[in-house]
Order: C-alpha cells, then sequence, then structure tokens
C-alpha cells in the first residue's frame, strides 16, 4: 500500500507527531525528520519518501529563571528562545552555534530541538559543558510511533537512564522529540578577551594550555593563524596583521579585570597581548562560534575535528594543507580543504588516528561526496554493533533519518 | 523487597561455575567462604542483605571480559561493585549471582595536566583523584560526601553529585572517557581525552546506569584548577520559606555559588551537639552559601549575597575569614548524617529534587507525613539545585518502624515527583526505589529505557532486580504492534 506521492506532514501537536510517526511505520516509509532545516546539509544525505517538519510545534511552554529552568516545543525557533533569556539577563551557556550560514542559508533559522538533536555547543563547552550538559527533560515519539518521555525539570536527576544523553547527538535517527527541557544559566555581566599576537600554532598551544591551567576561569580558548584573523570583523583582530590568539574571560566587573590583568601578565613571555572589551568580545566570540571564517569560501569542504588539546597543532601539521583554527584550547580544529575527491578524508582520518583518537565530522561538503564518503568518525565494530542495537531498541524499522549518521542507522 | 527469582540450576553448578572463575581469577580472586563474603553482604542501604554465590575479584580488564563470558554462558547474575557505599542497594547481591568486586582496579593510570584529565582504574576512590593532581593545584569537582571511601567506578555508575556540583556539574558533566565491558566480554573505548561523542553518546548513557548496562573498567576525568580562593557564609533564618526565598534571590541575581545549602532545625541541633561548628540554634533554617574564584570576585559576591540575605530576613550571618573558619562551617553539614545518627539508633536517607520554589510547601508536608507517621524527620538540603535528603529517624528494633520509616519515605518521594520533581537526585534508583518508578514514568516509559538495556544486556543478566520495577523479555519488548495507515491529520496544510 504505499503511497506514491512524497508528503511533508507539518504536525502542529505531539499526538499528530505520534501519528504521523505511526503512519510511516505502518507504510514502512522512511520520514526525513526536520525542524526549520537550518542543517539539513549536515550529515549524509537521507533517503526518505517523506519529510516529517517540525516548524509548527512551537511555543515555550515554561520559563522559571529563578529555578535555571526553559521548556519549549522542540520546533521552537532559537531565536525566539534566545530572546525570552536575554530579557532576564539569562543564556543557554552551552554557547550554540548557528551553522545555517556555513551551510548556505540563512543565519537564525535553528530550532531548539535541532541544536539538541545535533548537540552542537560553542566556545564555552570547555567551561560550561556541551549541549548534552544542559538538555533535562524530553517528550520523544520513537520510532515505534510512542510517546515516551525521560529525564526531567530539575538539574538532579538520576531516575533512570539518562535518554536525554542518547537523544542528544543523535540526528534524529533515534525518535522525534516533540518538548524538550533545558537548564539556563546567567549571562556574564561582563565579557573581555585577552588576545595574544604573533603566536605560531605550537606557541599559541602553549599560551591556551597555560590560561586553561590557570585559576582565572577561562571560557573560551581559542587560536586564529594569521590568515584566519585577516577574515574577523573585529577591527583589533584584523589590525593585529598576524595571528591572534584569545581567551575569554566573563564573570562580575570586578573579576573580570583583575583576571585579565592577571592573564596578560602571565602570557606576556609569549607575545605581545592586547584585550578586547564587552562589544568586540562578544562579536569576536560569536563570529567563532559560527566558524565564520569558512562561510561561503564556496568549493572548500568543511571538517569540524575533535582530539586531545596538546594534539591539535599535531593534527593539522599531519594533515599538512587547507586552512585551519582552533577552539576549545586547542581540542576543536575547524580546517577547510578542497572539497574534491574525498575532501582529504584519508589524511584526516589517519591524523586523528596518529593523535590517540578523537572524530572528525564533514560537516560541509556537496551532497555527493556526502553520500559517498563517511560524515561521521567511523567506529570500531564493537560500537558500530551497540549504536545498530540501541538504534534497533527505537527505531526497529529505520523511519527516522535513515543513514543520517551511518549506514543502516 | 522482592527479588527475581533464584535459579536454582545455577545455585547447583556452584562448584563448576568456581572452576571456571578460578581457571581466570587465580587464588584469593575468587571468595565462596561463608565468613568472606559476609563483607558482601550488603551495600550503605543496610536494611537489605542477601549473601552472594560467589565473589570475584579480578585485576585486569582481560580477566573482567573473560568473567563475564563465563557467565553469559551459564545464565550466571553478575552484580558489580565498588566500595559498597550505594544507598539504594545498587550493590545488593544475589543468592544465585556473583559479585564483580573492582577493589583491585585500583591505580591512578596517567595525569596528563596539559589536557587536564586524569585516567583511572574504577576502584581510584573519589577522593584519591583530587589527592593525586592537588600538588598541581588541581582537583577532580565532583565530592559525594562519602569521597574518602566511594570509588570512581561507583560514581560513574550512580551518576554521584556532592555539594559544589551546582556550579560545577555532576560526574556525567566531568567526564571524558570510559572502557567498559559488557555482559558478552565485548571491551568497548568510549570517548577519550577529547570533547563528545563522535556517534550515539554511549558515555552519557552509561552514567548514571547502576551498573546494569557494562562493567567500568577505566574512567578518564576532567580536571579543574583550584580555585584561587573560596569563603563561605552562615546564614540563620527564622523560616525555611525566608530560606528558601533568599536561595530564590541569590540566583536571580546571577549568582551562582560554588555551594549552597540548607539545614532545618533538627538538622541543625543535630550537628551542632556533635561537632560545635557554632549554628545558631534558634533558627529555623541554615544557609550555608560558598563562594570560590579569583579573590576579588569572591569578595564581591560576599557582599552581594550578605545584603540578599539580609533583604530575605536572615537574623545570624557569619562570613569565613580564613581558611580555618571556613572549614568549621561546612563541619556541621558533612557531618549531618552521621550526627542524626547520634540521636537514633538508625536513620533512612531519602534523596528526592524538587523545584526549588517547592520547598516550603514540601517541608510542611513532610511535617505532616511525621505526624502521621510518629518518625521525626532532619533535612539536609542542596538548596541551590533542590535535592532534599530528608533522614528519617527510626529504630530498626522496634517491630515495623522500618516499614513505617519505608512507607515515609514513599510519601516524600511521591510527593516530591507530584510537585514537578523526581524520585532520586544522587543515590540511584536502586533496589530501593525501583517499585516507587511508576509514580514517575509511564510503562511505555520504562519499556523505551528497558530497550537499551536490551542492546547493552539481552539476557538481562548484569545487576537484575535493579531500577526496573519489572523486567520484560527483550524479545517481547521488540514486538511491534502495527496500527494506522491513513494519511494522519488530514486537516492540516501539508507542502
Ligand atoms: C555517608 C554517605 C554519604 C554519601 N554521600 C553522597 C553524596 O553526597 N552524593 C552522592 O551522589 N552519593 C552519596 N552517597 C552514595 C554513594 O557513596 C555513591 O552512590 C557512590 O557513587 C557509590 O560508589 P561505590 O564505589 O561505593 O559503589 P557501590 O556502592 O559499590 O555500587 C554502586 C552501584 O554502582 C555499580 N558499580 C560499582 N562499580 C561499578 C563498575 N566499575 N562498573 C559498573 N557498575 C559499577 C554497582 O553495581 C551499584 O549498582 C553517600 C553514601 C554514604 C554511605
Amino acid at each position: 500500500m504505499e503511497s506514491q506521492k512524497a508528503e511533508t506532514l507539518a504536525p502542529e501537536t505531539r499526538d499528530q507527531v505520534t501519528e504521523a510517526v505511526a503512519w510511516a511505520v505502518s507504510q514502512e516509509a522512511p520520514l526525513e525528520v526536520a525542524g526549520r532545516g537550518s542543517k539539513r546539509a549536515l550529515g549524509r544525505p537521507v533517503q526518505a519518501a517523506h519529510s516529517l517538519d517540525l516548524s509548527r510545534l512551537t511555543g515555550i511552554t515554561l520559563y522559571e529563571p529563578e529555578e535555571l529552568v526553559l521548556s519549549a516545543r522542540a520546533g521552537t525557533p532559537l531565536a525566539e528562545i534566545e530572546a525570552v533569556l536575554e530579557e532576564k539577563r539569562q543564556m543557554l551557556a552551552f554557547e550554540p552555534a548557528d551553522l545555517g550560514p556555513l551551510l548556505g542559508g540563512a543565519a537564525g533559522a535553528a530550532t531548539l530541538g535541532g541544536v539538541l538533536a545535533c548537540n552542537l555547543s560553542g566556545p564555552r563547552r570547555i567551561k560550561a559543558g556541551a549541549a548534552r550538559d544542559h538538555f533535562l527533560g524530553l517528550q520523544a515519539v520513537s520510532g515505534r510511533g510512542e510517546l515516551f518521555k525521560s529525564g526531567g525539570r530539575v538539574v538532579k536527576n538520576v531516575t533512570g537512564y539518562d535518554l536525554c544523553k542518547l537523544l542528544c547527538g543523535s540526528y534524529g535517527t533515534l525518535a522525534v522529540m516533540t518538548d524538550v527541557t533545558v537548564k539556563v544559566l546567567p549571562r556574564p555581566e561582563k565579557t573581555w578577551t585577552v588576545l595574544v599576537t604573533g603566536l605560531d600554532d605550537a606557541t599559541a598551544l602553549a599560551a591556551m594550555t597555560r590560561a586553561l591551567g590557570s585559576p582565572h576561569e577561562v571560557s573560551g580558548a581559542a587560536h586564529l593563524p594569521a590568515a584566519q584573523a585577516a577574515k574577523s570583523a573585529v577591527t583589533y583582530v584584523t589590525g593585529a596583521g598576524t595571528a591572534v590568539t584569545a581567551l575569554r574571560l566573563e564573570g562580575p566587573d570586578p573579576s573580570v579585570e583583575y583576571r585579565c590583568a592577571a592573564l596578560r601578565k602571565e602570557l606576556a613571555d609569549l607575545g605581545a597581548t592586547e584585550e578586547l572589551h564587552s562589544h568586540n568580545s562578544l562579536a569576536f566570540w560569536q563570529e567563532l562560534r559560527d566558524v565564520r571564517p569558512f562561510v561561503g569560501q564556496e568549493g572548500l569542504a568543511v571538517w569540524r575535528i575533535s582530539v586531545a588539546p596538546s594534539a591539535g597543532p599535531g593534527v593539522v601539521a599531519a594533515i599538512g594543507e587547507g586552512e585551519a583554527f582552533y577552539d576549545w584550547g586547542g581540542g576543536l580544529i575547524w580546517l577547510a580543504l578542497p572539497a574534491v575527491g574525498d575532501a582529504g578524508a584519508g589524511e584526516v582520518r589517519a591524523a586523528v588516528a596518529a593523535a590517540g583518537g578523537g572524530h572528525a565530522t564533514l560537516v560541509r561538503a556537496p551532497e555527493a561526496l556526502r553520500a559517498a564518503e563517511a560524515v561521521f568518525q567511523p567506529q570500531d565494530a564493537a560500537k558500530a554493533m551497540l549504536s545498530e542495537k540501541v538504534k534497533d531498541g527505537f527505531d526497529p524499522k529505520r523511519v527516522l533519518n535513515p543513514g543520517r549518521m551511518y549506514a543502516g542507522i | 523487597m522482592q527479588m527475581p527469582e533464584p535459579d536454582q540450576g545455577v545455585i547447583d553448578a556452584k562448584a563448576d561455575i568456581v572452576t571456571a572463575l578460578r581457571a581466570i581469577v587465580p587464588g584469593e580472586g575468587v571468595i565462596v567462604d561463608a565468613e568472606e563474603l559476609k563483607a558482601y553482604e550488603t551495600d550503605g542501604l543496610t536494611a537489605y542483605r542477601q549473601l552472594p554465590l560467589i565473589v570475584v575479584l579480578p585485576e585486569t580488564t582481560q580477566q573482567v571480559s573473560e568473567v563475564l563470558k563465563v557467565c553469559q554462558a551459564r545464565g550466571v547474575k553478575v552484580v558489580p561493585r565498588g566500595a559498597g557505599t550505594s544507598l539504594s542497594g545498587g550493590a545488593l547481591p544475589l543468592a544465585d549471582g556473583i559479585i564483580l568486586g573492582l577493589g583491585k582496579f585500583n591505580r591512578v593510570l596517567e595525569i596528563d595536566f596539559d589536557n587536564r584529565c586524569a585516567v583511572v582504574q574504577p576502584g581510584v576512590t573519589n577522593l584519591a583523584i583530587t589527592k593525586a593532581v592537588e600538588d598541581q593545584g588541581f582537583y577532580y569537582a565532583p565530592d559525594p560526601s562519602s569521597q574518602i571511601a566511594c570509588t570512581i567506578g561507583g560514581n560513574v555508575a550512580e551518576n554521584s553529585g556532592g555539594v559544589h556540583c551546582l556550579k560545577y556539574g555532576l560526574t556525567t558533566n566531568n567526564l571524558l572517557g570510559l572502557e567498559m565491558v559488557l555482559m558478552d566480554g565485548t571491551i568497548l573505548r568510549l570517548g577519550g581525552k577529547h570533547l563528545d561523542a563522535e556517534g550515539y553518546d554511549l558515555l552519557g548513557i552509561m552514567t548514571g546506569s547502576e551498573g546494569l548496562l557494562g562493567v567500568v573498567t577505566e574512567v578518564t576525568v576532567r580536571l579543574l584548577k583550584k580555585p584561587e580562593t573560596a569563603r563561605a557564609l552562615l546564614l540563620g533564618f527564622p523560616t525555611n520559606e525566608q530560606a528558601g526565598d533568599a536561595v530564590a534571590a541569590i540566583i536571580a541575581a546571577g549568582i551562582i555559588p560554588g555551594g549552597m545549602e540548607m539545614m532545618d532545625k533538627p538538622a541543625i541541633h543535630a550537628a551542632e551537639d556533635f561537632v560545635h561548628a557554632g549554628y545558631p540554634r534558634d533558627v529555623e533554617a541554615l544557609l550555608i552559601v560558598e563562594l570560590d574564584g579569583p579573590q576579588a570576585e569572591v569578595d564581591y559576591l560576599i557582599g552581594e549575597v550578605s545584603r540578599i540575605c539580609e533583604e530575605n530576613g536572615a537574623v545570624t550571618s557569619r562570613i569565613s575569614e580564613n581558611e580555618e573558619e571556613r572549614m568549621t562551617f561546612w563541619a556541621g553539614r558533612k557531618a549531618a548524617f552521621p550526627a542524626v545518627g547520634r540521636i537514633s539508633p538508625d536513620y533512612y536517607c531519602m534523596d528526592g529534587t524538587i523545584p526549588r520554589a517547592q520547598l516550603p510547601v514540601v517541608l510542611r508536608r513532610m511535617r505532616e507525613f511525621s505526624e502521621h507517621y510518629g518518625l521525626r524527620v532532619a533535612n539536609v538540603f542542596h538548596a541551590g539545585d533542590g535535592n532534599l535528603h530528608p533522614l528519617i529517624l527510626y529504630d530498626a528494633n522496634k517491630p515495623g518502624e522500618l516499614e513505617k520509616a519505608e512507607d515515609f519515605g514513599a510519601d516524600i518521594l511521591k510527593l516530591c515527583v507530584e510537585v514537578g520533581g523526581v524520585l532520586t537526585g544522587e543515590h540511584g534508583v536502586g533496589v530501593e526505589k525501583r517499585d516507587l518508578m511508576g509514580a514517575m514514568f509511564n510503562e511505555t516509559d520504562l519499556k523505551q529505557q528497558q530497550r537499551v538495556k536490551c542492546a547493552f544486556d539481552p539476557e538481562a543478566l548484569l545487576n537484575p532486580g535493579k531500577v526496573f520495577p519489572q523486567l520484560h523479555r527483550c524479545a517481547e519488548l521488540g514486538r511491534m504492534h502495527i496500527s494506522g495507515g491513513k494519511l494522519p491529520f488530514p486537516d492540516l496544510p501539508r507542502f
């Protein structure tokens, strides 16, 4: 009874999501699951008969600033949530990236559900944790067409398995989230950034390691080699005319000023230091978060590589080509390589393996390339088998985003 | 407490199983002597006791793998065990099961200051990690009160917290990697020194899985630099409501203290009688607020918190002027459990979490329960994150009192769920709260969790009888009832 026509189902309620998935199961017709589609080009292309569009499943359902908690329907625009938080001087501390522009789309099109489904975190990941660390509770419809819940609205909770963790970063392949609850945190009063200029990658790593090993509570540690620093819209960064290493300090006024002075002193032997105050700091870290240096740059594929921080520069050197910059104290590498052949997959994967482990994701590449190459880090046999069994438990008929992460999953 | 029906076949085959295990773990690593087994008959939930069939103490991951393979082949149940401090009966033995003790996995394998992490074996105690790195000014943040004794493996299994987790997170937020062994003997490595998972977050689901998914054989934890300074305030309030309001106001002001603990009058008195920390006796509620970080920040925030608490009716307020004084402020709180142990033959520690604003309601109802059951209750409370630890005082030698204490506890936990909270904040479900899971989850929710269990341990041999009120067979859980066939919600617009 296969229905011939490709349908786009746009449910407005939780029950309608359940109905839609149950229908897909009965038809054995896979669904492509999407919020507003801002990250559709991230992952392996999904072969799905129909689409499940969650952009109508919107609305903040609970926000209690004093309890540091917010719940919303999964399709709620991230921008709406951030605006509401801003009014109370709060934020999503994991600093979700807006990858829309990097992926060739519009800015500000992300949904909260999409951010969680991709576990996207920004520069503050090293201090505040990832999206998964702020994800407290959910309701979701499994690929069995059943609505279930996990977690709750409180931070301290060990009641049952933490399915939020499993769904966070599962790219919609396990269940369709309908309602999510996240922890929110106060916005820092002040944000300053210490810049160290003119460092090569290895010295920059030393600077970041020293800063992160200090008690100064550094909440961002990035390094832009000269070519990437030159692309910044922050004139202090561009104006340096050389490589820029950036260390972010956030908190109450007196604390930030004190730490900024202390950190500059502690790094002075490595290179010239400068500081960015609030406005420029915010602009700079947002550029970095959204991978601005590689936005536009058609013809370049973009890799996101996570390794032990001390291994960062070595990995870039081992790959030996392309443009790169570092976040997470050296542990996160954004690397752009020509989008031809395997987009450097061979070299990238070999360098990650030689660095003692980690993972590389082909975040941006033409569809054909993403269909032919592994987009996510290939897993060893044991982990691949376990992941497949986990998928079986949630989506035995493979109706949710089949193949988005790995073939068969 | 109903535990899974013991498998007589396994019990009868004990001698055979012992031989097979001795071939893997030689000498004293396999314990069968009844006297020696007794050391393992209970954990921190001492009301429940059961001698295990056999105890095995392997020393290598390979041995763990082979032990599990043998057990899987023979259908023998396995209960992993760290230090046995679980307060929910997570490590309670089974009559037909082996205890797999990780005590011999007690080495710190690597300390990597550049990557701010340490690789340790699961039997290393929580405190030993900090001890191993503190000379360089680093520490491991989650600090359960049991940290001298409890193991990092147990912390992973329970996703343990501590007084500092409001600011620094629970175990799950401070892990980078694991090595683990599945029930079929497969050895897996999850994560490493890098951040985030490459596929499904298996590290995330393992954390807090209470020994039901796999045996942890190595842990990579994140290390933090010790804050430059820490100072504490000790604040007394005439009512619980005012203390609760002060906590809310501190957070609303954008301040996340390193620790924020509350005690009610019975807990204050018990602690003061025990350690003489200088707590005021004439207040209804005591707050300990600790601020840590750069000196300049701490001095500034101490002033803010002090002002906010005064505005909310604090009648006593002291600020620690030195490290010794700060430790004294904490001494009473840290000794709260044993202090309560002194005023009652037995006590039962509960662990629900509530949305903070519900505190006055919950405390009021708890007093009503207390009268109803005729049992006293003292409260210590991780005030910042709403995690309650009511301590119910009872006497196990009085017939019926244990049952009454348990019923009282169950009422408290159901109340926590009713007001929007959860059954357990950090101690785990174990056997203790197993049969209350239905208060929070419906059958579909629980079945979905069990399907995760099926992916890891399809024969349900790892720590059965814990967490789930009813274990369904994986074949049954895998079945699907397919209905529908009509295109859904035909009235909605399509594209
Ligand atoms: C006085 C006291 C104070 C406490 N304070 C706190 C507190 O402040 N915060 C808090 O969170 N908890 C607290 N606890 C509870 C307890 O200490 C923690 O749950 C702790 O993590 C248990 O560690 P353990 O090594 O004793 O584990 P065990 O009790 O031996 O085991 C606990 C669970 O973990 C499993 N397990 C153990 N090791 C492994 C392994 N290697 N692989 C897989 N599974 C394993 C067991 O099967 C069991 O289910 C306290 C307990 C006591 C007695």
